[in-house]
């Protein structure tokens, strides 16, 4: 069959045609990609910074003899209604610790309702009419808005949407990374030096390797069930504390950490191993005096990432039960405790509408926090990499 | 907190007997040296020996001690214990700083021990493989005990119902109707997975391509790490997105089309598990299309052929292998994938092809079942680590498979980066 040369240039162009098809099909997928990333963070921020902004209400409370066994009393009951139950039941205890409090009266900012604050936010709010009309006056006279939620990063959970906050869930996730990182970074780095500089090639090895490889990809949650059969059913480690949430976290972590390390590891170049060893250095002295200083950004880097890695997951901490009701901020390894990402879990669970707020609140500490040490891991990177 | 006093004294003069052990090393190793005798260590690894050898015996008591109490319930006084461990402690301070000798390598035997402690670090990862088998395994085959494992792979009506009747030791009321039928799980489970990979496979993989063939390199740099941001979010956080934004968006669209969808629809969370993945195929399927050697496009460009047709007749052919194992590593994450389905996705078992109707999963379930208040003994908390066990085997064995897959394509071109 033969063809003109007119039939040939069209065919040709039809075919550049579709080559550059292939081209802006790919560019779409890729700007899908970034579009659903900008939508997400939008979506975040909007339902979340809000979070950070608090109704608070200026009242004048008068410390008269009910107010020592019902705090309700020492408010008019007009505005009684749109201050925070969880301020009421503070004012006994302050009469008790300062009896000389009773008989006199202050003008005080405090916490308001929550519905009172979706009211101002303009969410759906379950005030009457009056109450409605109450919070504008006041609004209009400059005795209730929206101050910075200070709550938010000093209390912690509470079943009162106003007054939940992240601190518990911020020392819980704290202590917990304290205790994976006291157990994966050294455990992991001892792994990677005996697999790159000390193993012989043998099927051993290779068993390890593999099993690392893999440990990688096994689902977060058969973590959780080791943590809880093994953890806790055996051993007797207290549920739900940061102890056994960093033990269970470490095995998960370590395989980032194993992997970041030989990759650091590899990147220091044989010519500084062979001066070590002609000066005579031992295998270990090596390894502990040279490589290992070299390698250090790049492990630093890894175990940032992992440690990020670690402090974003969930599953498994649910099912050694991290998803706990923790109101009191304290530090304790053995102690019932939560990290942000269950008490994220928490709020999510919760029907009222202002816990939808609180929750993506959280999500954005949570995220600033993982991109901080992100960031970190990139600069450290940047700053300290050597190219040989 | 008795336990605890002794724990400290026991740490103070084991720290002690370190010391002493270290300068008693280190004085007579200067001696020796001093009286002119050829040494084969330095002091200060003489020192260093003798403290390995002071601390390592009262480890190694101490623990085994602990494991003993634990493994056979043998009831050693920590007293005792302890001060046995100090013994071995001492005896071992004698041993080492007798060793101090000329003749003696405490260099060479400074290093076998750290060789050791090495070995010792690098098995843990397999004894944390082993443990996740033997203590899902273990409670597995109790569960099984209870109900048929035939009725487990086969049924197709998941109801735990009153299980924690029997338990409770009143089986008789709701035994018969507890039904552990997995079929219905598994189909929840796979109908969000093939929605995520009908998201992350085409997303990811043109994303690759226009990345790694089309793009200048300075969106190159820019694009990739913006993509692993997708894989840094917290999948607590997408869970949250999925059922609050995406759900809705999703019944919305539905309606639009006069479909009846469901709040906790399958699409949600396949969708966004799908965006989730996207960077985990794209960055995989990136260094693979990277590593298909340039002579190939050359030698199809030579021949004719445009940009468009060397890419989809020569390169990705040649990584395909590549491009298949990073796909079923994502489908191995997507079946695990377990805080975006606890939170979007719903929790009664439905055993239907409608990705709008509410299904369960696998992950929702080990979830829902450990996280009752029921006693560890019931059959509905066994059935998780039964779950547990099925998704343990799929994910290993799609990982094995992508890892041999990956495995003949760099060596069918001799890449090592892979």
């Amino acid at each position: 069959m033969s063809q003109s040369f007119d039939d040939i240039s069209a065919q040709l162009k039809r075919r550049h045609r579709k080559s550059s098809r292939l081209k802006w099909i790919s560019m779409g997928a890729l700007g899908l990609a970034g579009l659903f990333l900008v939508l997400f963070f939008a979506d975040m921020l909007s339902k979340g910074l809000p979070a950070f902004q608090q109704a608070y209400i200026e009242v004048e409370l008068d410390y008269n003899e009910d107010a020592q066994r019902m705090g309700r009393a020492a408010l008019d009951p007009e505005v009684s209604r749109l201050v925070s139950r969880s301020f009421e039941r503070l004012i006994p205890g302050m009469l008790r610790d300062d009896p000389g409090l009773i008989g006199t009266t202050e003008q005080r900012w405090v916490l308001a309702d929550s519905e009172v604050d979706q009211y101002l936010k303009g969410h759906r709010s379950r005030l009457s009419e009056d109450e409605r009309e109450t919070v504008d006056e006041l609004v209009e006279s400059g005795r209730l808005e929206l101050q910075f939620n200070t709550t938010f990063f000093t209390e912690g959970d509470s079943k009162m949407p106003e007054r939940a906050g992240i601190l518990a869930a911020a020392v819980g996730t704290v202590m917990t990374m304290l205790v994976t990182l006291a157990i994966a970074f050294p455990i992991g780095v001892m792994t990677a030096v005996y697999l790159e500089e000390f193993a012989p090639d043998n099927r051993f090895t290779q068993l390890i390797e593999i099993n690392i490889n893999n440990l990688a990809a096994i689902p977060s949650i058969l973590f959780g069930l080791l943590g809880l059969a093994i953890f806790i059913n055996f051993f007797g480690v207290p549920r739900s504390s940061a102890l056994v949430g960093g033990m269970t976290l470490a095995l998960m972590t370590l395989p980032v950490i194993i992997i970041a390390t030989r990759t650091a590891l590899r990147s220091v170049p044989d010519s500084i191993r062979h001066a070590a060893f002609g000066v005579g250095c031992s295998r270990w002295q090596v390894v502990r005096d040279h490589v290992l200083p070299l390698a250090t950004p790049g492990i630093m880097t890894g175990s940032i990432i992992g440690l990020a890695q670690a402090m974003g997951e969930t599953a498994p901490l649910i099912i050694i039960g991290m998803v706990a009701f923790i109101p009191d901020v304290g530090a304790s390894f053995t102690n019932a405790s939560t990290v942000l990402p269950a008490q994220i879990f928490t709020w999510a669970g919760e029907p009222e509408r202002a816990f939808v707020e609180k929750t993506a609140g959280g999500i954005l500490v949570l995220l600033s926090i993982l991109i901080a040490l992100n960031a970190a891991a990139v600069v450290l990177r940047k700053k300290f990499e050597r190219r040989w | 907190m008795q336990t605890n006093q002794l724990l400290a004294i026991f740490s103070g003069v084991l720290l002690l007997l370190g010391l002493v052990a270290f300068f008693l090393g280190r004085a007579k190793a200067a001696r020796v040296r001093a009286s002119g005798s050829a040494m084969s260590a330095q002091p200060e690894q003489y020192a260093w020996f003798a403290v390995l050898a002071t601390a390592g015996p009262a480890f190694a008591v101490s623990s085994v001690g602990a494991f003993i109490m634990l493994l056979l319930g043998a009831d050693i006084p920590t007293f005792l214990l302890l001060a046995g461990s100090l013994v071995a402690a001492a005896l071992g301070l004698m041993v080492g700083v007798s060793q101090v000798k000329p003749a003696f390598h405490a260099r060479q035997a400074i290093e076998k021990v750290i060789q050791w402690i090495l070995i010792a670090a690098a098995l843990i990862s397999i004894f944390t493989t082993f443990g996740i088998l033997f203590s899902i395994i273990f409670e597995a085959l109790r569960f099984f005990r209870m109900h048929s494992f035939w009725e487990f792979i086969t049924g197709t009506v998941w109801n735990p119902g009153a299980s924690f009747l029997a338990a409770a030791g009143r089986a008789e009321e709701g035994a018969s109707a507890a039904q552990f039928g997995s079929v219905p799980l598994f189909a929840g489970t796979f109908m969000i997975t093939a929605i995520a990979m009908l998201v992350a496979i085409p997303v990811g993989l043109l994303s690759a391509i226009y990345m790694s063939e089309f793009a200048p390199q300075r969106v190159r740099t820019l694009a990739k790490p913006t993509l692993e941001v997708l894989a840094g979010i917290p999948t607590v956080v997408y869970g949250f997105f999925a059922a609050i934004t995406v759900a809705p968006i999703i019944v919305d669209v539905a309606g639009f089309f006069g479909l009846d969808s469901s709040f906790n629809n399958a699409v949600a969370p396949g969708v966004v598990m799908g965006v989730m993945i996207i960077p985990f195929i794209s960055s995989l399927s990136d260094d693979v299309i990277n590593s298909v050697p340039d002579s190939m496009r050359q030698g199809s460009l030579a021949l004719g052929m445009t940009k468009g047709e060397t890419i989809r007749d020569v390169v990705i052919p040649a990584a395909l292998p590549g491009i298949i194992s990073a796909s079923l590593l994502a489908v191995s994450r997507a079946l695990g994938e377990t805080m975006i389905v606890v939170m979007a996705a719903g929790m009664r078992p439905n055993l239907t092809a409608n990705p709008l109707e509410d299904m369960t999963t696998v992950t929702v379930r080990i979830v829902a079942a450990l996280t009752g208040d029921l006693e560890f003994e019931s059959a509905e908390t066994l059935s998780a680590f039964a779950l547990g066990l099925v998704l343990f085997i799929v994910t290993l064995s799609l990982n094995l498979v992508s890892v041999l897959m990956i495995r003949r394509f760099r060596e069918k071109y001799r890449v090592n980066n892979l």
